[in-house]
């Protein structure tokens, strides 16, 4: 065997060793990264191209502003922020699950990847009421010459530019019983949903203040594939991770590494949670801040 | 600081240098810090790109710092959490060598999209007019209503 000093440099290439200092698994892990490295990034390169190809893009402070409980206040920026913070802790937790394998220490695995599996599920909630609030948020949108109420879906997109009054005042003409009746729901909240369908279209119109109006046309389909795309392939690389750490925690309860002599496997499990971590560094960059 | 590391494989010669827990604990907290700094700046940014209307070339600049920010997070990712600045030389090359591959993929492509947006806005009118951003503030006196299909 090597002696194991550092005095001199090792003959990394003579054989009977790995050149790289690492055991298989390890190294394995960090090529399985480097080109999971580059799949994300050929999605967010698409994005970018498909964006840069585009005249008009909608700005993400006006797309992603919901805060749960917050009602409709205008908050961009604050949700995701939150999001982002889960995952750099939950980064940290599993630096700390690492450090204590390395020590051997099981009790302090059990318990710093518990929180991380926390923060893995934690993040994932969150892009779950994003996604449904995106989906089930309806918009009014001049589509047509009309007015309907869309929710942002891979197939239309309600965040387009910016359609003045006249405009609109002239599309309330032309659209539906129901959309009127959202519109004036908006300004009007002493009269039920029912009680305004009841009512004859000439005073919904009426009822509406073209001026208050905040429509907009529909913005680039694009939008809405990329982010469920992009950002879905990486909840499910965060959902992946999770499930890989519960099986860790599993495997430490049942000292499977504590026999085996070294938590090396935690090390690995901590690269992929890691890197989810760095993808979501890049799509935030991409989705919500630029 | 010594653990059972050497003697796990016999394919990792050298043992992996181990921080003590103070030394571990202070590079955890900083690069923590660090992070959460960036983010809060980059954060801030956004907002101020948000809530102040700069002109196109400033506002690009500002993108560049936080795409720079973003840059260096995940650099501190990689290479703390990550224990990549730990392996030796030969490891990190690898690893880093053929991500260098994404500089000419963003060019391209960012330049390629560009290019089709150029074209299109010569050559397709309708894309042009229906997509060109415009401004609201200077035609209310051309009031013209648009014909419903109905």
């Amino acid at each position: 065997m090597e002696t194991t000093g550092t005095a001199q440099q090792p003959k990394w290439w003579s054989g009977g060793k790995s050149p790289f200092n690492l055991e298989y698994g390890k190294l394995m892990m960090w090529y399985f990264l480097m080109s999971d490295a580059f799949t994300f990034g050929a999605f967010l390169i698409s994005y970018g191209s498909i964006r840069f190809s585009q005249n008009f893009w909608p700005d993400p402070n006006v797309v992603f502003n919901a805060f749960p409980g917050a009602g409709h206040a205008n908050l961009p920026l604050a949700f995701v922020s939150v999001m982002t913070f889960i995952l750099i802790i939950s980064s940290v937790t599993m630096v700390l699950a690492v450090h204590a394998g390395h020590k051997g220490d099981k009790q302090g695995v059990i318990k710093w990847l518990f929180w991380t599996i926390v923060g893995g599920l934690a993040f994932l909630l969150c892009q779950a009421w994003e996604w449904h609030h995106l989906i089930t948020g309806e918009h009014p949108t001049l589509i047509d010459g009309r007015i309907e109420w869309i929710g942002q879906t891979t197939s239309v997109n309600p965040w387009g530019q910016s359609v003045d009054p006249s405009t609109a005042a002239a599309a309330l003409q032309n659209s539906s019983q129901h959309s009127l009746a959202l519109l004036a729901h908006e300004h009007n909240h002493e009269m039920s949903h029912a009680q305004l369908m009841g009512m004859p279209k000439e005073q919904l119109i009426n009822m509406i203040k073209t001026a208050d109006l905040h429509i907009r046309e529909k913005g680039p389909v694009a939008f809405g594939g990329y982010f469920y795309g992009i950002t879905g392939f990486h909840g499910f690389h965060v959902f992946s991770g999770v499930i890989i750490n519960i099986i860790m925690l599993i495997m430490t309860q049942k000292d499977v590494f504590a026999k085996r002599g070294h938590y090396l496997m935690i090390e690995k499990c901590g690269l992929y949670w890691h890197f989810v971590d760095l993808v979501w560094v890049f799509v935030f960059l991409c989705f919500y801040l630029i | 600081m010594e653990h059972q590391h050497s003697s796990i494989s016999s394919e990792v010669s050298v043992p992996q240098h181990h921080y003590s827990d103070a030394e571990f604990k202070q590079r955890v907290k900083k690069t923590t810090i660090i992070l959460s700094i960036v983010t809060v700046i980059e954060l801030g940014l956004g907002l101020l790109l948000y809530a102040t209307n700069f002109d196109p070339w400033l506002n690009l600049a500002v993108k560049g710092v936080i795409i720079i920010l973003s840059l260096a997070k995940a650099f501190y990712i990689v290479s703390i959490f990550m224990h990549l600045g730990d392996e030796i030389r030969n490891m990190i090359m690898t690893i880093v060598v053929p991500l260098l591959l994404f500089i000419w993929f963003i060019l391209a492509f960012i330049i390629d999209g560009n290019s089709y947006k150029n074209l299109r806005n010569r050559y397709d009118q309708h894309f042009k007019e229906s997509t060109m951003p415009k401004e609201h503030h200077e035609k209310p006196a051309t009031e013209k209503p648009r014909p419903g299909k109905q």
